[in-house]
């Protein structure tokens, strides 16, 4: 179970660095779906199936597949005329993530970070009464003002990207379509 | 049971992966793509930290975070499309209406 937990890490970790080097957007598309799936395994394997399985439909599925589409209808090959070198800001930037990465490292393996009053969902509960039905239940009961408000947040989502998506008509008297 | 230490440093790597990328790549949909890969990061941290502390807030909160990384990438898809449509372009570097 650890095998599997630091063989789908690094399969994570290689998916994700390609999208930093890989100049076909394509490719980089593709490599973090894997990425994210490799994370769907890594949640399975932290008991949470349903987070799980929204990873992989979601994210990799329709979120990712929301991306190719796009690159695909822009038919994006302007990188190609600009290669990667490491001028001023690539060497900025790799400084910057590594001083973050050191930080978030040095806060979260901290051992002060790690301990509190454990809740009340240990896994054989969760394992008895089903990790959706908690969910479900939580999400219905104490969340469930944060539940329509993101509801509310989809909608607008979708009208601003219909609005914004909208072919306009240049032709003068006909306004908009 | 996984250490809760390798779980948060694999969470920090794929932040700082997503950090790099935002910061050296010129591709509006690369950089789009890098900030979805900090999202995913976050989401492993909260996974994590649920299951070591036996919550369920940090499962509920990967699920908002879901629901706005999908909003996020949605209505910035639609601004990338409107944007080539006008400049021709999605190279960061030459997207400078805002600089006169």
């Amino acid at each position: 179970m650890n095998i599997l937990f630091y063989l789908f890490a690094v399969l994570a970790v290689l998916g994700a660095s390609s999208v930093l080097y890989m100049r076909n957007p394509v490719y980089c598309t593709l490599s973090l779906v894997g990425a994210f799936f490799s994370l769907g395994v890594i949640y399975v394997l932290l008991n949470s199936e349903f987070i799980a399985t929204v990873q992989v439909l979601v994210y990799a599925g329709a979120i990712m597949v929301l991306f190719l589409f796009v690159i695909m209808l822009l038919n994006v090959e302007t990188e190609k005329r600009f290669p990667f070198r490491w001028r001023p800001p690539q060497v900025i930037g790799a400084v910057l993530a590594g001083v973050i990465f050191v930080q978030l490292v040095g806060l979260f393996a901290n051992p002060r970070s790690q301990t509190g009053p454990l809740a009340d969902y240990p896994a054989d509960r969760l394992a008895r009464e089903g990790t959706v039905e908690t969910i479900g239940q939580l999400l219905f009961t104490d969340y469930v003002l944060p539940f329509e408000v993101i509801s509310v947040l989809l909608l607008v989502a979708i009208i601003g990207a219909v609005v914004l998506a909208k072919r306009r008509v240049k032709n003068e008297g006909t306004e908009g379509q | 049971m996984i250490p809760i230490d390798h779980i948060m440093i694999l969470s920090a790597i794929l932040f700082a992966i997503g950090v790099a990328g935002v910061i050296i790549r010129r591709n509006a949909i690369i950089v789009f793509l890098s900030i979805e890969l900090m999202l995913n990061a976050v989401n492993l941290g909260f996974i994590g930290f649920a299951t070591h502390m036996h919550s369920m807030v940090g499962v509920l909160f990967v699920f908002f975070v879901l629901v706005v990384a999908a909003a996020e990438a949605v209505v910035g898809l639609a601004i990338m499309l409107e944007i080539f449509r006008n400049k021709e372009t999605l190279n960061l570097d030459e997207i400078n209406l805002l600089k006169w």
